[in-house]
């Protein structure tokens, strides 16, 4: 194919045969076969009224491109300045007037020569016009993408899976702290930045959200991943069960906890298990009898301190009403809720399943230290009492004192 | 002990398995290993030098003359089959693991000269349960009765294992609990399921999963069988994989079966006589086990060479196993879009447009 004269136009190359523009053989560039076939968006033939100018010197394509810290668009669109990179005379692509665009594209045509570069021009302004922030997001996503399919992430012995967790689960869990629960966090400098340390927390809400909402607020807060204590239901169930354990949950038992602190990990336990999560609303912020003081031991064993933690706002989300137990019992449930919204189900459909979009505050108390017990200290039953009574008392003042503080459920 | 480090006479039980052939192949390599024996009612596959070959059925009561007649000090109990395919049905399978392993004890508690026993076992007697610790240990206990065939095998020959132990207390008595074994010439129950054509899993879960090289396998039978490492042991790589990512590392597709049809597909899947998965084992695909090896680690000093995912690539790799997705093929597309994103595409193409 030789670099002709457009026929009509003269100073525009004609190329690649007819004015259809098929682009024969070959390749528009790598990655660019069969998306960015044929013209160019804004080739001469395409963009209307092409007036073939004396070339100024744009900047030239090449293998001396800057790739980052390019000059940006001055223009401003709709009251906001245009920040797509700057092509020509400070102004992007889009804003040009179309017949420097024209020309932009013909000062390429000639320093590259003949073959039209559609793949190439509509990618430079795809470029221009998306930024490097979602490029960058662009290059994440297919890394990650890769990642998945060919099975090359890992995972550590509990089924903890950070790729996942980070990519997925945390994005996903992010609109609901910031926008519809919106969490304010106090207290975050009570949280060991490194070591192990245990998390005691009151649980509600009919469905555990509070755990993934305090798991989330903790990794926005110290940037450490917490190990959390699920029941047993969760890795009986299907799905549950392996999502669980991929975002980093094991199972509530001594053994596993025990690991997991020795290891140096920050562990997060809600000791009032089912009894907390499945109370009325009527005996809300209430807490429940906190078990056998299991974390107690754990925390002593190890000598970890315990940082006790009220969430505030996770009674108002599912206000729970009435628990019908024979069906509960049949389903094999701890509990099966009937909660405020449900009543509105004739009335708004699906929509009524949706939680309340309450504001929750979740406060970390001052750790309370067990190195100095002794790890011995774990076998007697009234120094685990005792502790685990200080932790209950303790999230429980932090409650009252954060529902007197609050100005309403909602706002 | 009082046979001394210089010479054994050791004899191996189920002589014709891939794990067996692998062992005595590499004791007859050791000078410390001064006689060899191996006992099977088939033929060994492997070609071993100087391993006595004595045709015999564990379950004969034979046995306890012949372990009298080569005057072995340690025994290698290895015929344990985990298959009923390779016994030829589920009752031979029980009465070749069971009372095989029961004669084997017999004899040897009237066999004065002997002064060890290993008896390979298995993870899977800890059941796979959904409120097991993540790392099973060797004193934890399944929470509800087994039902695998295997594991019910393996775990009574364990029982009567520790009764042998309480009347002889004098042999040092090794019980090694293998993982799930890969590798490029042991045949398990794993190796032929990941290559099915599409992989069946249970929909809803993704069970963690552990492997166990076949070499490190066959270094720690050696280790038992050359140094006194008395007590129960879990033997496997490190780390675990998910069934999921196990899949995918082997460029197959999964095939997810509500639970209510899983009991006829593994049914189905074992009439076609591709894999002999028995649906006792459907367990072992919804919560999958995890095994700690830090005894395995102080006692015998041992870090296992693969870990498990090395063992799962290193399986994938030897059996050349081709999935639908080629890893290489991916990474490759990657990189396409990381150049065609960075510009680096466009660089190139200028540079060969220049070039002509």
């Amino acid at each position: 194919m030789d670099a002709t004269e457009h026929p009509d136009r003269p100073g525009v190359r004609a190329t690649g045969g007819t004015e259809g523009g098929s682009v024969t053989g070959r390749p528009l560039g790598v990655g660019s076969q069969g998306v960015l076939r044929g013209r160019g968006l804004f080739s001469p033939e395409v963009a209307t009224g092409a007036r073939v100018v004396p070339i100024r010197q744009g900047p030239a394509p090449g293998p001396a491109l800057p790739a980052v810290h390019r000059e940006r668009c001055t223009n401003e669109v709709g009251g906001r300045p245009c920040r797509n990179y700057a092509v020509l005379d400070g102004l992007c692509r889009l804003c040009l007037p179309p017949e420097d665009r024209a020309l932009l594209v013909s000062a390429i045509d000639d320093v590259v020569d003949d073959e039209p570069r559609g793949g190439i021009e509509l990618l430079e302004a795809l470029r221009d016009a998306v930024g490097d922030e979602a490029l960058d997001l662009l290059r994440d996503v297919a890394g990650f993408l890769r990642r998945r399919v060919t099975g090359d992430y890992e995972v550590d012995e509990f089924g903890f899976d950070p790729d996942f967790t980070d990519h997925v689960v945390l994005p996903l869990l992010r609109p609901l702290h910031r926008r519809y629960w919106r969490v304010l966090s106090v207290g975050s400098e009570h949280v060991p930045m490194r070591g192990g340390g245990l998390i005691v927390a009151n649980h509600a809400g009919t469905i555990p959200v509070d755990a993934l909402m305090t798991r989330l607020d903790l990794y926005e807060q110290t940037g450490r991943h917490t190990r959390e204590l699920a029941a047993d239901l969760v890795f009986r169930s299907p799905f549950l069960g392996h999502l669980g354990r991929k975002t980093g949950a094991t199972l509530a038992s001594g053994e596993d906890a025990d690991r997991l602190l020795a290891a140096g990990e920050l562990v997060a336990v809600w000791p009032e298990g089912f009894k907390g999560v499945g109370k009325k609303y009527k005996d809300r912020y209430r807490l429940q009898r906190f078990g056998r003081g299991g974390f107690v031991a754990t925390a002593l064993r190890s000598g970890t301190p315990i940082i006790p933690t009220a969430i505030v706002g996770s009674e108002e989300i599912y206000p729970l009403i009435f628990d019908l137990k024979p069906l509960a019992r049949v389903l094999g449930l701890p509990y099966f809720p009937i909660t405020a919204q449900m009543l509105a189900l004739p009335l708004l459909g699906p929509a009524a399943l949706l939680p309340l979009p309450s504001r929750w505050i979740i406060e970390y108390g001052e750790p309370i230290e067990t190195a100095s017990y002794g790890s011995d200290a774990a076998d007697d039953p009234m120094v685990v009492f005792d502790l685990a009574d200080q932790v209950r008392e303790t999230i429980q003042q932090m409650l009252y004192r954060n529902l007197m503080g609050r100005r309403s459920v909602f706002l | 002990m009082g046979e001394g480090e210089a010479s054994r006479r050791v004899l191996i039980t189920g002589i014709s398995g891939q794990l067996a052939g692998l062992l005595a192949r590499s004791l007859e390599q050791d000078d410390r290993v001064t006689y060899l024996v191996g006992l099977d009612n088939r033929e060994p596959r492997h070609d071993l030098e100087r391993t006595e070959f004595v045709r015999l059925d564990i379950t004969n009561p034979r046995l306890a003359r012949i372990i009298a007649a080569t005057d072995v000090d340690t025994v290698v109990h290895l015929s344990t089959l985990s298959t009923p395919r390779q016994a030829g049905g589920r009752a031979r399978m029980k009465e070749h693991n069971v009372i095989g392993a029961m004669q084997l004890f017999g004899a040897l508690q009237k066999a004065p000269q002997v002064r060890k026993l290993v008896v390979k076992s298995t993870t899977a007697v800890y059941g796979s349960e959904h409120d097991a610790p993540a790392l099973l240990r060797e004193t934890d206990r399944p929470s509800s009765p087994l039902t695998d065939g295997f594991a019910l095998d393996a775990s009574e020959v364990e029982g009567y294992l520790a009764a042998f132990h309480r009347r002889r207390p004098d042999i040092t008595t090794t019980v090694l609990r293998f993982a799930n074994f890969l590798g490029g010439h042991l045949d398990s129950v794993m190796s032929s399921y990941f290559t099915l054509p599409a992989v069946p899993t249970v929909l809803g879960y993704d069970p963690r999963l552990q492997f166990c090289h076949e070499e490190d396998a066959v270094e720690v039978l050696r280790r038992s069988v050359l140094e006194d490492h008395a007590g129960t042991f879990n033997v496997a790589g490190e780390g675990v994989l998910y069934l999921s990512q196990c899949i995918r590392l082997a460029g197959r597709v999964p095939a997810h079966v509500p639970m209510p049809l899983a009991r006829a597909v593994s049914a189905a899947v074992r009439r076609s006589r591709r894999l002999d998965f028995t649906p006792e084992q459907l367990r072992f695909l919804q919560y999958g086990r995890a095994s700690d090896i830090t005894a395995l680690q102080r006692d015998f000093g041992f870090q296992p060479r693969y870990t498990s995912r090395q063992t799962f690539e290193d399986f994938v790799g030897r059996r050349r196993i081709s999935g639908l997705i080629d890893r290489a093929e991916v990474a490759r597309w990657e990189r396409e879009l990381y150049d065609f994103i960075s510009r680096k595409g466009q660089e190139r193409f200028v540079a060969t447009r220049r070039g002509m």
